[in-house]
């Protein structure tokens, strides 16, 4: 279900203040169904505060985020959250976190969703340790895994690798984007990571300092798996750099 | 970055080969889970280190036993008994049996008035931590409460209550009620917010939300709490049991000094509180570590 112009998630004029200073200022853009979109912006700029909007969790103080033609107001189980920081429970399993989003199923459908969301992130094994006694990736793993047994159709994720080291970072997105290729949920992927943000996305949104707006989209016409020599990669990388004011190597 | 490290693919397909190598795809590597499952927050003590560990309290104790011991019969035995005639009396308090009744009295009443500041307390701290009106509304009236020592309400619990066990399970239950409705607000308050939000994305509201996820994140901090409160509930009954009752270890005290200056027994009822209080403190520090353990 899309909107008149085809858009699947639109945000038109979305503006967030904390008195005093603004965080989002008339933010607009749209997402396609199925689509990767990344939103890369500078520390502090309002990134989160824009997902959180996006997700339902807070209200914006003007604009609208519509998904599906439906206006956003409140979180749902159709859209689910990725947290920057660690958001699997600690007091329950790996098993349990996953079949966390799934308490209405039936015990057998919800024992199934739980086994491929484990085995899709490569946690298998780990199914009776608790969050506390895994490593940072496995436990970003684990939270990535709840999401998907929810089946939820869009996938809002904040640097949801940020805090891993570069190796478990690289392995993180080439399994998102196994995942994505599979079952091509519409996915908004923050990050302050640039090269992340090309290697990932199909479009690029580049946001300004704070109060945030969209400075720019990049589009990202590249193929998958990505070379990261490819002069169009490195072009895209720069043109995102330069917009964002750092000056090129 | 080396040349190579670029050229990693950021896409295709998660070969057997690569999840070999990687740490982080123990995948299917029932072992590797065996050995994260050391579920203590604090290192593991075999059991020859602990015996060993006994040790220098063992001797800090029996060092200061001996002090008292040759302090006591410096002064010629007038203004303390020794160490000795403080086992004795503990003896004879077994022997009369007492001593078994006393301990229950006093455990009875805290048992009661504790239960009853948890079941009141709790919901009640959940739900101040949940409501920020409530907060504001009641927390000026809680603060100016708790520095309220719970023994200046002994007065008045006797004109209320009598000369009953209704009198110290009342001060009691003042006197743990408050830190925990605290202890459990502070929890809630502690809780971080990505859990909730997480927990909304899925569905959870109402009492789910609350069993689910509110009551099992704010659990470690209660139970320090509650370990805290019942630390001063074992205090109060003492004291309660000094004035509004005739049994358990308060009275024990100052009945054996009203009635015949019997020192030996005084110390005895005080050494039998400190050891039961440690007791009592030491099981709620074994749920609180339990409830740690996963965190
Ligand atoms: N609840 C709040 N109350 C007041 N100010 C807030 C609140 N949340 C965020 N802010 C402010 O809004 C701005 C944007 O915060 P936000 O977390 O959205 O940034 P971000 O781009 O995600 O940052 P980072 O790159 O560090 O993750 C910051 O300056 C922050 O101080
Ligand atoms: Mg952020």
């Amino acid at each position: 279900m899309c909107s008149a112009d085809g858009a699947f998630i639109s945000v038109r004029n979305l503006s967030v203040d904390f008195q005093p200073v603004g965080v989002l200022d008339r933010v607009s853009f749209d997402v396609a169904q199925g689509e990767l979109v990344c939103v890369v912006g500078p520390s502090g700029c309002g990134k989160s505060t824009l997902l959180n909007v996006l997700a339902g969790f807070q209200a914006p103080t003007a604009g609208s985020v519509r998904i599906g033609g439906a206006e956003v107001d409140g979180p749902d189980k159709s859209r689910i959250a990725v947290f920057q920081e660690s958001a699997v429970f600690p007091w329950l399993t790996v098993e349990e976190n996953v079949g966390f989003g799934l308490l209405g199923l039936s015990r057998g459908e919800r024992r199934r969703r739980v086994a491929a969301g484990i085995e899709r992130v490569g946690l298998g094994g780990f199914e009776h340790a608790y969050p506390p006694q895994l490593s940072g990736g496995m436990k970003q793993r684990a939270e990535v895994a709840r999401a998907l047994a929810t089946q939820a159709r869009v996938l809002f994720m904040d640097e949801p690798f940020g805090a891993l080291d570069f190796l478990t970072r690289l392995k993180l997105r080439a399994d998102l984007l196994d995942i994505w290729r599979a079952e091509r949920q519409t996915i908004v992927f923050i990050t302050h990571d640039v090269e992340e943000a090309v290697q990932l996305a199909d479009r690029v949104l580049v946001l300004s300092r704070r109060p945030a707006a969209v400075v720019a989209e990049v589009r990202i016409d590249l193929g998958r798996p990505r070379d990261l020599d490819a002069p169009a990669y490195l072009r895209a990388r720069d043109r995102i750099l330069e917009l964002l004011g750092v000056t090129r190597a | 970055m080396t040349p190579a490290a670029r050229r990693l693919p950021v896409s295709g397909d998660a070969t057997a080969s690569q999840r070999a190598i990687d740490p982080e795809l123990a995948g299917g590597r029932p072992e590797a889970a065996a050995t994260v499952a050391a579920p203590s927050r604090r290192e593991e003590v075999p059991g020859r280190r602990a015996l060993l560990g006994l040790g220098p309290p063992l001797a800090v104790g029996a060092g200061l036993a001996l002090t008292w011991h040759v302090a006591a019969r410096a002064s010629g035995g007038d203004l303390v008994p020794t160490p000795g005639e403080v086992a004795l009396a503990i003896g004879e308090l077994a022997g009369k049996g007492v001593l078994l009744d006393y301990v229950v009295a006093s455990l009875f009443r805290v048992s009661w008035g504790f239960g009853l500041a948890v079941l009141l307390g709790v919901p009640l701290g959940l739900a101040l931590g949940w409501y920020p009106a409530a907060f504001r509304a009641l927390n000026p009236v809680l603060q100016l409460l708790r520095p309220i020592s719970p023994i200046a309400w002994i007065p008045l619990a006797i004109l209320w209550f009598g000369v009953s066990d209704l009198a110290p399970i009342f001060l009691i239950f003042l006197a743990s009620v408050l830190p925990i409705a605290m202890a459990a607000a502070a929890a809630v308050h502690g809780i971080p917010v990505v859990y909730l939000r997480a927990a909304r994305n899925f569905g959870l509201k109402g009492p789910l939300l609350v069993t689910k996820v509110i009551l099992p994140a704010a659990l470690p901090q209660l139970l320090t709490g509650l370990r805290l409160a019942l630390g001063v509930a074992w205090m109060v009954v003492v004291a309660a049991e000094m004035i509004a009752v005739t049994s358990g270890l308060g009275y024990l005290i100052v009945d054996a000094r009203n009635a015949g200056k019997r020192y030996d027994l005084v110390v005895a009822g005080m050494l039998l509180i400190g050891v039961i209080g440690l007791l009592l403190d030491q099981g709620l520090r074994r749920l609180e570590r339990s409830g740690h353990v996963q965190r």
